[in-house]
């Protein structure tokens, strides 16, 4: 092919532009891939089967093959296109960086998308907090339809496609697909029951794609460069790059696009600057809230979908949460586990119950007049909650309980021992 | 207020943005009970429909508040970075405790899950506006640049520019 290896996919543009010009996004390559779509009529069913053989997974967390979830959206008189920008897992700002800086690559991402199922309408929904996401989005689109790159018959191709901005309003659990398809209705963010899933009744019951802002970001240059090019960075199973934020006790906090599988000590030192102030690594937290705690013996583990699953662990939204010898694992749980109290959205009783029960024994373990008992009774409410939610948002909270007690138990009792409570119920 | 529904087709598709716009219309920053039966009207549902969507998302209020809206992040992010103790320090400086507005009707704290601007944890916004690498200095210092602006500005001013 003669392409040389990408280093950075879908943060090339990072600041090599500026996000509010078409002209220097289009300077860059921008509409390549889908000007060659048209002009070499490739058909939907090639679109999609470029993107099953490159390999690219879901970005926003679970990892699902992309060309395999698109392959599965079922035709119909009205199919739609979702981008899912309702970027709200703890620790995670990568999509609010692409829209920042590079929002036509993803207008083009959808539209290709949206070429490949069959749609000729698309959303972003954005949440509402973001707002300088909204207003770059907002001008893209706009500049972009004046220019007839969405509208009727893009570059006389026959092909239509055209997006709509909806702004969220605040609720973590609309970043689950269905909640942020009951959202776009304009109703409360209830997830629904699954199956059906959105690729056979969505949005107003129609067929949809719901992808996240990263993988969509992806989708131009795989079908620019083709699926070779795009598997040569990353790992066999987890081709391409991922966007990680490190944060928490690192040198220099932010976002890096990395390849696939890049081990969490080699993020930790050359993107992060190494642990803040020289003290020595205890443990991160990765994929946020809904993530897993894991401690040293990790460091040489490659970040990627299926080596954290090996370890019980996630990579989720790639949020890596660095935390140093002084870090208190009982205090930063028992925030976790506010947070999932706070976002539960009330609809399914395990979760709503469940998620307000942690909180109870976990702020009673962390002011220390808990017991010991209280920690496996944690254990055991998640677990029903892993069982009987109805959305992840329930089924969450078992991993980063269940990982702080596997490596950190000793730091509970101790936090509970040193108060003088009771050591049993 | 009719004004800014008749920009938008008579669709509940478009019932979140219809009360964004008359949340950020209302000087005290808040869905006033003319506002949701405006919207429950207009889009011919249910009062109670319009009520059930905007009691489910933290960036509504039904009960007014103060000028400027400050969104404090508790995310563990923030929170392992000192944000708990800021949190306190802010909630001093102001003299209100989350989810109250101050006497002077200038801000109102809430505190708010994970904001995306973890680079610069603790982070909080007023309004629109990010402020990061908070510290005591910092919050105070932002506090007072509002304190500062001329009379009227606030949330929904700033929102539309």
């Amino acid at each position: 092919m003669g392409e040389e290896k990408p280093t950075r996919i879908v943060l090339q543009n990072s600041h090599q532009i500026d996000p509010y010009s078409l002209d220097e996004a289009i300077g860059v390559g921008a509409y390549a891939a889908i000007a060659k779509i048209v002009e070499e009529k490739i058909s939907p069913a090639d679109v999609i089967e470029t993107v099953k053989a490159s390999g690219l997974r879901g970005r926003g967390g679970a990892g699902f093959p992309t060309g395999l979830k698109w392959s599965f959206t079922a035709t119909d008189d009205q199919v739609y296109v979702i981008c899912n920008a309702d970027e709200g897992e703890p620790g995670t700002f990568k999509d609010r960086l692409i829209l920042e800086v590079d929002p036509h690559r993803l207008i083009e991402g959808m539209m290709i998308a949206g070429y490949a199922v069959g749609a000729t309408v698309g959303f972003v929904y954005v949440r509402g907090e973001y707002a300088l996401s909204i207003e770059r989005m907002s001008t893209a689109v706009q500049a972009a339809r004046k220019a007839g790159l969405l509208g009727k018959s893009i570059l006389g191709s026959g092909f239509s496609f055209d997006i709509e901005i909806k702004k969220g309003a605040g609720a973590y659990v609309c970043g689950e697909e269905t909640s942020l398809i009951e959202s776009i209705e304009g109703k409360r963010g209830y997830p629904r029951l699954k199956p059906p899933y959105p690729g056979a009744v969505g949005l107003w019951d129609k067929p949809t794609v719901v992808n996240n802002v990263e993988t969509l970001a992806n989708v131009p240059p795989i079908l620019l460069h083709g699926a070779e090019w795009f598997r040569s960075v990353g790992t066999e199973k987890c081709p391409g790059t991922k966007v990680y934020t490190l944060l928490g006790h690192v040198e220099r906090p932010g976002l890096t696009e990395a390849p696939m599988g890049t081990k969490l000590q080699d993020l930790i030192e050359t993107c992060g600057g190494g642990v803040k102030d020289g003290k020595a690594f205890k443990a991160a937290l990765i994929g946020g809230a809904a993530g897993a705690f894991v401690c040293a013996d990790c460091l040489d583990k490659p970040m990627d979908f299926d080596s954290l699953q090996e370890l019980s662990a996630v990579l989720g939204s790639g949020a890596i949460l660095v935390l140093n010898e002084d870090a208190s694992i009982v205090d930063l749980l028992d925030g976790i586990l506010s947070f999932f109290k706070h976002e539960s959205c009330g609809q399914c009783v395990p979760c709503r119950g469940g998620t307000v029960a942690l909180k109870t024994l976990s702020e009673r373990v962390r002011n220390g007049t808990g017991t010991l008992a209280d920690l496996d009774k944690m254990i055991e409410i998640a677990e029903t909650m892993q069982a009987m939610s109805l959305c992840p948002l329930g089924q969450s909270p078992i991993l980063p309980i269940q990982t702080a007690l596997r490596h950190f138990r000793a730091e509970f009792e101790a936090r509970l021992n040193a108060a003088g409570s009771a050591p049993v119920a | 207020m009719r004004e800014l529904l008749d920009r938008y087709p008579a669709s509940t598709e478009y019932m979140l943005d219809m009360l964004h716009d008359l949340q950020d219309a209302d000087e005290r920053n808040y869905l006033s009970e003319e506002a949701l039966r405006a919207v429950a009207e207009y889009l011919d549902v249910p009062l109670s429909e319009v009520v059930s969507t905007a009691t489910f998302y933290t960036m509504y209020s039904l009960k007014p508040r103060g000028r400027h809206i400050i969104r404090f992040c508790e995310s563990p992010p923030c929170q392992l970075v000192g944000a708990e103790s800021l949190l306190d320090l802010l909630s001093k400086h102001l003299g209100v405790g989350v989810g109250e507005t101050t006497a002077d009707g200038l801000f109102t704290l809430e505190t708010s899950s994970c904001l995306g601007v973890c680079g610069v944890a603790p982070a909080m916004m007023i309004n629109t506006e990010v402020h990061g690498n908070l510290t005591e200095e910092r919050i105070v210092a932002a506090l007072e640049s509002i304190k500062a602006l001329p009379a009227g500005s606030g949330a929904g001013g700033v929102a539309h520019g």
